[in-house]
């Protein structure tokens, strides 16, 4: 017997730009980005681990209801998204808002999905985008779906969809992949592996010694990712959507990356499943703080841009705040009405009867 | 008036709305060259292209994953089941994703998806392939379960239900898809979702029922008749929404029910329907409403087959029960 997979599991090398010290260590691969763009990338990361810190806090304070802390991802999650065009679609997991929201999700909408309230999931004309996704594998699945759609329809964009290493072990994870890539649609299928799918290690999850791997039994393309290196996650995106559009096919993409916080802000605690000196070997790797070495070597950040960037997110955050709190109240009979085009008999019934309860 | 299988009315509908709407896609496994396991897909996608009737690898929860995302696009896809035994593996996929995007996204997005898939008894098949199921799917707020009964009602439910902005599951009974030939127009035509059809009319005994139990019925009701019983048959056509307005006219006609499915007896359409009569209607009952039902069990091993599902008989039983009462 023919022993193939130690060959196939050594090409499945980190594709990695900056190295933890700020500095490009693949010159040739450096995205073609100016310094604006450059900065952008800085000051989106800065405004989400603000958001970040600042959703926890509102959670602590019975502000927010459901919130995955977002911090350590953001490289992951901002360099995947900075590669789209607005026509792109995206399916999100449960902990991938902030992708919605630079893509064009108002804040105080995002609030209002953590808040249990539908308008936080009725996206604004030009975002093309499902709400987070609570269950694990389905996305991928759907995303086969509108990237056959966009193929048919003969759109140049993409379906990119979310999950993390745990769902790679859901049976839906490999056959959304499959199917994109027996039609050859334009599907961009990321991973987030922060290690631990809430506190089941990597290592417990697969075999496997990468998650891109998982690419080759379904035939498409795939490849491993430093996620804390935004330049190498946008690069990777960015190449992945090119040949999407171009008709060559899905590819996976495996972003190595870390939440700092637990798994959501539902009593989770990580002190249980991950020591200190793992938590403190990957904040190491931390996105923001390499990124915002290589741009102050370039002359392009300060602190003082920086702080502008904290001030501005403090200020928006607590404008969506407000915006949120004078959101109408969710009706039970809101609820009955979005179940079908038109009411049936029963739900009209139920109608009348909450509506009787709504106006006591 | 041509006279058409079951199949063949399907077949029809299914061409009619591929040549109407061009968002109209039909998928599944072995639906594009082989023409579907039962021919329902016969000749769609030379007729059409592989781009509109098209293969898909074998997988159910991708199956419902694709379409849920194609309707996203736009486009207003009628995938196959091959059994409705193997929807388990596609239950997130319809009851978790499909049925919920409309309420999901506040009433932005919606899923005009047709699941069509062949499953009943009779016909011998290995595990997995004949249960009914219909009530699992019905207890999904956001789903509409149509269920025919005759090639005339499958060709207008089908395009009523391809036509519809909400997910339908539509369910062929496979003892009915060769058994008979009815009646069906050329042209196109409707039949609303959510109204029952009165099959036979009838004064002493109301029968309620769908799909292949609905010919038990009707030939139930012809033996009951030697007997001087008159018994009216309602053929629901649609167990998601139920037409309860023409369930409770008869009821308060005929004064006595019987319901009958298919289905397992535990948490069925016929505990839902009866609690439905006796909340508005137990005034105008003289006998309490029974049930004809297979026994609570998995589906019949096929040497039991025939004695498991409920047939005629069971039904006369009933129903001189209830007129006796």
């Amino acid at each position: 017997m023919k022993r193939t997979l130690e060959n196939i599991e050594k090409q499945f090398e980190t594709f990695q730009i900056l190295n933890e010290e700020g500095k490009i260590i693949n010159e040739d691969a450096m995205p073609d980005l100016s310094d604006d763009e450059l900065k952008e990338l800085m000051h989106r990361m800065v405004y989400t681990r603000i958001l970040d810190q600042r959703s926890i806090a509102l959670n602590r304070q019975g502000r927010l209801g459901f919130y995955a802390p977002t911090a350590g991802q953001e490289g992951s999650q901002l360099g995947t998204q900075y590669a789209l065009e607005q026509e792109d679609f995206i399916l999100p997991a449960y902990r991938d808002v902030p992708q919605l929201i630079w893509q064009g999700l108002p804040l105080y909408q995002a609030f209002l999905f953590s808040r249990g309230h539908y308008h936080g999931n009725q996206m604004p004309e030009g975002v093309h985008a499902l709400s987070p996704q609570i269950i694990i594998g389905a996305q991928y699945t759907q995303a086969a779906g509108i990237a056959l759609g966009m193929k048919i329809r003969g759109k140049k964009n993409v379906a990119i969809t979310y999950t993390g290493d745990g769902g790679t072990s859901q049976g839906d994870f490999y056959e959304g992949m499959n199917f994109a890539g027996a039609y050859k649609a334009p599907a961009i299928f990321v991973v987030q592996n922060n290690r631990f799918a809430i506190s089941v290690p990597v290592e417990k999850q697969t075999a496997a010694t990468t998650l891109a791997q998982k690419a080759v039994a379904a035939g498409i393309e795939g490849i491993q990712v430093d996620g804390m290196d935004i330049l190498a996650v946008y690069a990777a995106t960015k190449e992945a959507r090119e040949r999407a559009i171009n008709g060559e096919g899905p590819t996976l993409i495996e972003t190595l990356t870390y939440r700092y916080g637990p798994h959501t802000m539902a009593g989770d605690d990580p002190t249980r499943y991950r020591t200190e000196d793992l938590d403190n070997e990957w904040e190491k790797k931390d996105p923001l703080v390499r990124f915002r070495k290589f741009l102050e070597n370039k002359g392009l950040w300060s602190e003082e841009e920086e702080n502008k960037v904290i001030d501005q997110a403090k200020k928006e955050i607590k404008e969506a705040i407000k915006k949120a709190d004078e959101q109408p109240k969710q009706k039970v009979t809101d609820l009955i009405k979005n179940m079908y085009e038109e009411l049936p008999a029963h739900l009209q019934e139920q109608m009348e009867e909450y509506k009787a309860k709504e106006s006591k | 008036m041509a006279q058409m299988t079951m199949i063949q009315a399907i077949t029809d509908a299914m061409r009619i709305e591929l040549k109407n709407d061009e968002n109209v896609l039909v998928f599944g496994e072995d639906v594009g060259q082989n023409g579907g396991v039962f021919r329902a897909t016969e000749g769609l996608q030379k007729e059409f292209g592989e781009e509109r009737v098209f293969d898909t690898p074998l997988a159910e929860s991708a199956i419902g994953g694709l379409a849920f995302g194609l309707a996203m696009q736009g486009f207003r896809p009628v995938p196959e089941i091959q059994f409705f035994g193997f929807v388990y593996e596609a239950m997130d996929a319809i009851n978790g994703q499909i049925a919920r995007i409309r309420y999901r996204s506040g009433g932005t997005q919606n899923a005009p998806i047709t699941i069509r898939s062949p499953f009943g008894g009779g016909v011998h098949t290995p595990e997995l392939h004949a249960d009914s199921l219909e009530g699992l799917m019905a207890q999904q707020p956001g789903l509409k379960v149509v269920i025919p009964s005759t090639p005339y009602d499958a060709k207008g439910l089908l395009i009523a239900s391809i036509r519809d902005n909400d997910p339908v599951i539509f369910l062929e009974h496979m003892k009915l898809y060769r058994s008979f030939r009815g009646e069906v127009p050329e042209e196109e035509y409707t039949i609303e979702l959510g109204k029952a059809d009165v099959k036979r009319e009838g004064s002493d005994v109301t029968l309620v029922a769908y799909g292949a139990m609905v010919h038990s019925c009707l030939k139930a009701a012809e033996e009951l008749e030697k007997d001087g019983i008159q018994a009216e048959v309602i053929d629901l056509r649609t167990v998601m929404p139920i037409d309860f307005e023409t369930v409770m006219k008869s009821v308060e006609k005929t004064n006595r029910v019987v319901v009958v499915q298919e289905a397992q007896r535990q948490a069925g359409m016929a505990s839902h329907i009866i609690a439905e009569i006796q909340e508005k209607a137990i005034l105008h009952l003289e006998a309490p409403v029974l049930r004809v039902t297979a026994p609570d069990t998995v589906y019949a091993f096929t040497q039991a087959e025939e004695v498991w599902l409920p047939n005629y008989n069971d039904i006369i039983e009933k129903v001189n029960k209830v007129i006796n009462f």
